[in-house]
């Protein structure tokens, strides 16, 4: 690894200006766990790193009525040690739970999950499926940006020279809504997604019919995936097997995966229709109350 | 499960003392290669190659010497120019002009990650940084990865200086296959003739890496006297020496090979990687060298085990009788002759009394990493094509697969397809430990699942095993043992001295010698350890109680020969010493005992398991949960029972791994795609279940206490067995490995259209 | 020459100053300039467990973590473990259970097990396995490790 200077920042807008005078020089340490590894390997390279855990900001999180203010630091591992947030936003701590294993939760965030941008990210579908807006301080100012739209190709995303992720902002949780996310990996643990999908849904009071869905896949496409139609084509239908086998299909033949040493086009079309499926199943009945552990 | 007669009749034997190198390793405190520290130290680094196969036309060094902080470089110009000598490592034997070639690449790199360079640092991060100012110009040659393509007349020629040896003759035109191996029994015509059912499949398996943690590792000092000092991570410390001294050209007793406590090595540790190149680094800069392979360069640069090619072919009567079988297996070998086809072609029918067979095996070059040892080498590949095809010929026949296995299970005269004939063995007893068990009979309810058995054969080799041991006078003895411990093998040692010498476990202090403490032993390798080594620790105590019954008779003015030993104990008419009592008195009778042995015991001995699975395969994604897994296995006599365990339930899920997810991904060039934990994908604790083990006892007769090695056994059956279950769960035979998601969701795709 | 950075941190109770470059992992720090040698190195890249320490009461991979990140942190490490002249429970349950047969990711999984029981003292065999899922062994084929922690549960609860 070549050697980089490395600096600790306080305040944001000490981030944002060291962040801005090395442009894509510098990199932004919060758990290390993409980025030390990438260094390492020569992936990546940079002049300088700057570490951002120590900014209360980026650390905090709070959930309201309004919904969860995220800090883009926070590790995983108090994400899915909160009750209140498992209750809330279950889908969040399904790809919490299985990023790494959990030595790497104890410092990966979902934030860094997001900024890395892989095609294969464990938490992106979830905060595609929950409509997550990402709060982006920089030279200019701040901004936000609807996370459907932050990556931008493999390991590329919107932030510009001297951007820094803060928050991610989810929307309240609303009455008879649930939100999974499964993937599929070869092994149990410490592998990455073949495929990913993301789902949540809001039922009517009685919770037979779908008002509004949103799903997203990833690992199937050079960014991951908003299912913008096949979301859309599940309003107004009924919870049933046979409406998630239309969303299967749908995903299915939207997926555009390439074939690597994780699998082959064909497996990844047909799994992307497997974990909508499975994925839609967890989201409706957690937004009927119920239990679902997608491990078991 | 030892039986409770055995129990009684020893007093060590059969117990679960804590190992004596223990609290050391729970601690942190243990030594492993790595951790070895000592005053001005530097970091050593290898330049692999990036490509599969090239022409080197040149190397050019010269930046890099004038790095900063940069003390050695070293290249194929630095070493000993070496011939064609074949070096004896105990288990396999090397030519030391392709040992050397493969430590560092000559003219051609014959894989991608081949040694091309090295060069030593102040610190291992300038080592890094130093490494990409050599420049290195390739001509890129073409590359071949699969073993069939690797045969074929036009393939891309890695050396053209071998030629096919076949028979006792030798090919006229240079090639790929540098061994044809052929056995025969019987007369396979008229065996087949007398089949009514014959089924013949044919089989493919991936390359797998060994996968041990610890990288490999070594440190070398070639002092100003001359002398080289070498700490390494090996499975043996003289063969090391061996390789090393061949390498560098020097006298072997200018070499000392210090092994470290090892960090894993299931066969991979054996051939040497870094101990000549740190050596000569040392001797360029005059300070000792450490050089420590990153994963990747493990995964890349040492040995995994061959991909193999294999069709197998099998006939039966309609009673169940096995009457012929023909196994035709291509190995590749990686970049250098010498693979593991020997043992798997050998294996390939151990299990089954079979009278009429032909076996023909090749080993093949291709662009691959020169493979290794791998617990029971060449075993496993061809278990899961020859138990995959007994399956099926007695789902034809209708007969239940563990009783056609037991009706045609090889037994004590039965002939081996390569000419030895079995003394007494034990594959009946653990079929039929396997029919009685719990999981046997236990019924296998839910859709998508399957039960699958399968067994094993592994060799346990003898070679040479060293011993000495130095009696306190406190009673205890401290035992010196040439067999480095990869899994607890200084306890199995020290407990059957114990045993023999009637002192208890823990009165034994053992320890594992360097080359120049402790006279030559062999590798820990080929399941011998606490076979032969233990065998030596035996003799060593019979030694030590013959000159303890000496002493007894000087304190009490007898004759040796009327002292008895009762328990342990030293008796002569009312007067007794315990063996403690007696030590202290050791000043006064002509100073102090000590004991040595050396042991060869001649051949091998034999070795079967049995396995059942139980598995769930997820009908929409392919796949496979391990519900239930039970090893059986003939221990001979089980020394330390966990320990013995131990290597079952790690055997097996090694060989799970192997079943359904580990491989070596290549890309179109050649290169290793997944050359990482994260993607090469080893199975997690959450992988798999516990894993039931049944030791079954039927002694050894080729040691006093029965013991027959079950390191390597427990791989074998694993991936049959498996593929065995997935056949029963879902009508899908699958017939490569691993049978990971993709390829069995493929299967079963075409089994549904189809 | 590199330039290097002053960390004063909290090693297994006693504090501890070190000099050391940005790129430098605290994996490395540990091993190399402060000789605590027990935690090993499997892959260095976060895959295997062989290092984990806890830092801050955290189990982490050592060699993701920058040294130059633990001014003023709480670490952990294997050497830390055992108190005065006795084995820490789940050290002397790994020797009780044969949960060890090379030992190279021994101490990684002692400091897993560790973070699990101080959190969760009675964890049943999935959640041990899922929670030790971050730590690879090769030889123990898993099956003793467990045991050997489900032991060190009921010994931990027999000592409150």
């Amino acid at each position: 690894m070549n050697d980089f200077e490395f600096q600790t920042a306080t305040t944001v807008d000490e981030a944002v200006s060291l962040l801005a005078a090395k442009g894509n020089r510098a990199r932004v340490l919060t758990g290390g766990t993409d980025l030390i590894v990438q260094l390492r390997e020569n992936l990546r390279e940079a002049d300088l790193v700057v570490d951002v855990k120590k900014i209360p900001e980026l650390m905090q999180y709070s959930l309201t009525e309004k919904g969860l203010r995220l800090g883009a630091g926070v590790p995983c591992y108090r994400i899915y040690g909160d009750e209140a947030i498992c209750k809330a936003y279950p889908g969040l701590v399904d790809s919490a739970r299985i990023i790494g294993g959990w030595q790497i939760q104890s410092r990966a965030s979902i934030g860094g999950n997001l900024c890395n941008s892989s095609p294969a990210a464990d938490s992106i579908p979830t905060l595609i499926a929950y409509d997550v807006i990402c709060h982006i301080a920089g030279p200019e100012g701040r901004r936000t940006v609807p996370v459907a739209e932050f990556c931008t190709a493999p390991g590329q995303n919107v932030l510009k020279r001297g951007e820094l992720l803060t928050e991610l902002e989810f929307p309240a949780a609303a009455r008879h809504s649930g939100g999974a996310y499964l993937r599929f990996i070869p092994r149990n643990e410490m592998d990455i997604a073949v495929v990913g999908a993301g789902a949540w849904v809001q039922l009517d009071a009685r919770g037979e019919k779908i008002e509004r869905a949103r799903l997203a896949l990833a690992a199937v496409a050079p960014t991951p995936l908003f299912l913008s139609d096949a979301s859309a084509a599940l309003a107004g239908k009924p919870a049933t097997e046979a409406t998630f086998k239309e969303a299967a299909a749908a995903a299915s033949a939207i997926a555009k995966p390439i074939n690597d040493k994780r699998g082959t086009v064909e497996y990844r079309k047909h799994l992307a229709g497997v974990l909508i499926e499975r994925s839609l199943v967890g989201a409706v009945r957690r937004a009927r109350g119920e239990k679902w552990d997608p491990h078991l | 499960m030892t039986p409770k007669s055995e129990q009684k009749k020893y007093k060590v034997i059969g117990t679960r003392p804590i190992r004596h190198d223990g609290a050391d390793k729970v601690t942190g405190r243990a030594v492993y290669g790595a951790d070895l520290r000592l005053a001005g130290i530097v970091h050593g680094k290898i330049l692999r190659s990036p490509h599969a196969h090239a022409k080197v036309k040149s190397i050019d060094t010269s930046a890099a010497e004038k790095h900063p902080g940069v003390l050695a470089v070293v290249t194929r110009a630095d070493m000993p120019n070496l011939k064609d000598k074949i070096a004896d490592l105990g288990e396999g034997s090397v030519n030391l002009a392709h040992l050397g070639a493969n430590v560092l690449a000559h003219d051609k790199v014959l894989y991608k990650g081949h040694a091309v360079a090295a060069l030593a640092a102040v610190n291992p991060h300038v080592a890094e940084e130093a490494l990409k100012l050599i420049k290195v110009d390739y001509e890129v040659l073409p590359s071949v990865t699969w073993v069939m393509d690797a045969m074929k007349d036009d393939a891309p020629l890695l050396h053209n200086d071998v030629f096919t040896k076949s028979m006792g003759k030798r090919a006229s035109k240079p090639s790929n296959v540098p061994t044809h191996i052929h056995f025969e029994k019987g007369n396979i015509e008229e065996g087949f003739k007398a089949a009514d059912v014959i089924v013949e499949r044919e089989f493919k398996t991936a390359s797998v890496h060994q996968g041990y943690i610890e990288p490999h590792v070594s440190t070398a000092l070639w002092n100003q006297d001359g002398h080289v000092t070498v700490w390494t991570s090996t499975q043996g410390a003289f063969t090391a020496r061996a390789q090393t001294a061949e390498l560098l050209q020097i006298p072997v007793s200018q070499v000392t090979v210090v092994p470290c406590e090892i960090g894993g090595g299931f066969g991979g540790k054996i051939a040497v990687y870094l101990e000549p190149v740190a050596a000569m680094l040392s001797r360029k800069c005059g300070r000792p060298v450490k050089m420590v392979m990153t994963r990747e360069d493990v995964f890349e640069g040492t040995g995994p085990t061959p991909g193999s090619f294999m069709r197998v072919k099998l006939g039966a009567t309609k009673d169940g009788k096995l009457v012929a079988g023909e196994a035709w297996l291509a190995y590749d070998a990686g970049a250098f002759p010498g693979g593991v086809i020997g043992p798997g072609a050998m294996c390939v029918f151990s299990c089954y009394e079979l009278p009429h067979a032909k076996v023909d095996g090749y080993d093949v070059l291709d662009n691959k990493p020169k493979t290794q040892a791998y617990r029971a080498p060449g075993a496993t590949q061809a278990a899961f094509a020859c138990e995959t095809v007994i399956d099926e010929l007695a789902e034809k026949l209708e007969i239940d697969p563990l009783e056609f296995r037991l009706k045609n299970a090889a037994k004590e005269g039965t002939r081996r397809v390569d000419g030895p004939v079995y003394p007494r063995v034990g594959l009946v007893e653990t079929l039929e430990a396997a029919k009685n068990s719990p999981h046997w009979k236990s019924k296998l309810e839910g859709k998508h699942r399957g039960r699958g058995i399968a067994s094993g054969y592994w060799f346990n080799i003898g070679l040479k095993s060293s011993v000495a041991a130095n009696v306190n006078n406190d009673g205890t003895v401290s035992l010196i043992e040439g067999s480095t411990d990869i899994g607890g093998t200084r306890t199995s040692i020290a407990m059957q001295f114990a045993e023999t010498l009637g002192i208890t476990a823990e009165a034994v202090h053992p320890r594992v010698g360097d080359t120049d403490s402790v006279g030559y032993t062999d590798v820990t390798g080929g399941s011998r350890t606490t076979f032969a080594t233990g065998l030596a620790a035996h003799e060593v105590a019979l030694d030590i109680q013959r000159q303890m019954r000496e002493r007894a008779a000087i304190l009490w003015e007898c004759d040796a020969s009327q002292v008895q030993v009762e328990d342990g104990a030293y008796c002569h008419k009312d007067k007794r010493l315990t063996f403690a009592e007696l030590a202290g008195q050791l000043g006064h009778t002509g100073g102090p005992v000590v004991g040595r042995a050396t042991v060869s015991p001649e051949g091998a001995s034999n070795a079967f398991g049995t396995h059942l699975v139980d598995v769930e395969v997820d009908p929409d994604t392919a796949k496979v949960t391990i519900l239930r897994y039970t090893a059986i296995q003939d221990a001979g006599r089980a020394i330390h029972p966990s320990y013995v365990e131990g290597q079952m339930q790690g055997g097996a899920v090694q060989g799970i791994g192997w079943a359904l997810n580990e491989e070596y991904v290549y890309s179109d060039q050649g290169r290793m795609e997944n050359a990482s934990y994260l993607d090469y994908r080893m199975p997690t604790a959450l992988d798999v279940p516990a894993i039931e083990t049944i030791i079954v006892e039927v002694p050894n007769p080729a040691h006093p206490y029965g013991v027959r090695g079950v390191g390597e056994t427990p791989i074998i059956a694993p991936p049959a067995a498996i593929a065995n279950a997935i056949y029963a769960a879902t009508g899908v035979r699958m017939t490569e490995l691993p049978m990971s998601p993709p390829r069995l969701w493929a299967a079963m795709t075409k089994g549904k259209q189809s | 020459m590199v330039r290097k950075t002053h960390v004063a941190t909290t090693i297994n109770g006693e504090p501890v100053e070190f000099l050391c470059e940005a790129r430098q992992s605290l994996l490395e720090v540990l091993r190399e300039t402060l000789g605590l040698t027990g935690s090993k190195e499997g892959c260095n890249n976060g895959n295997c467990g062989a290092c984990t320490v806890l830092l801050d009461g955290q189990p982490v991979d050592s060699c993701l973590v920058l040294a130059v990140e633990v001014e003023g942190a709480q670490i952990t490490t294997i050497e830390g473990l055992s108190k005065d002249s006795h084995l820490h429970p789940i050290q002397q349950c790994f020797l009780e259970d044969a949960a060890l047969q090379c030992g190279i990711c021994t101490p990684g999984f002692i400091m897993s097990a560790k973070a699990l029981l101080d959190r969760d003292p009675n964890p049943s065999e999935h959640a041990i396995r899922f929670q030790l899922a971050g730590n690879l062994c090769r030889c123990t084929g898993y099956d003793k490790i467990i045991r050997a922690v489900q032991d060190s549960a009921k010994r931990m609860a027999g000592q409150k």
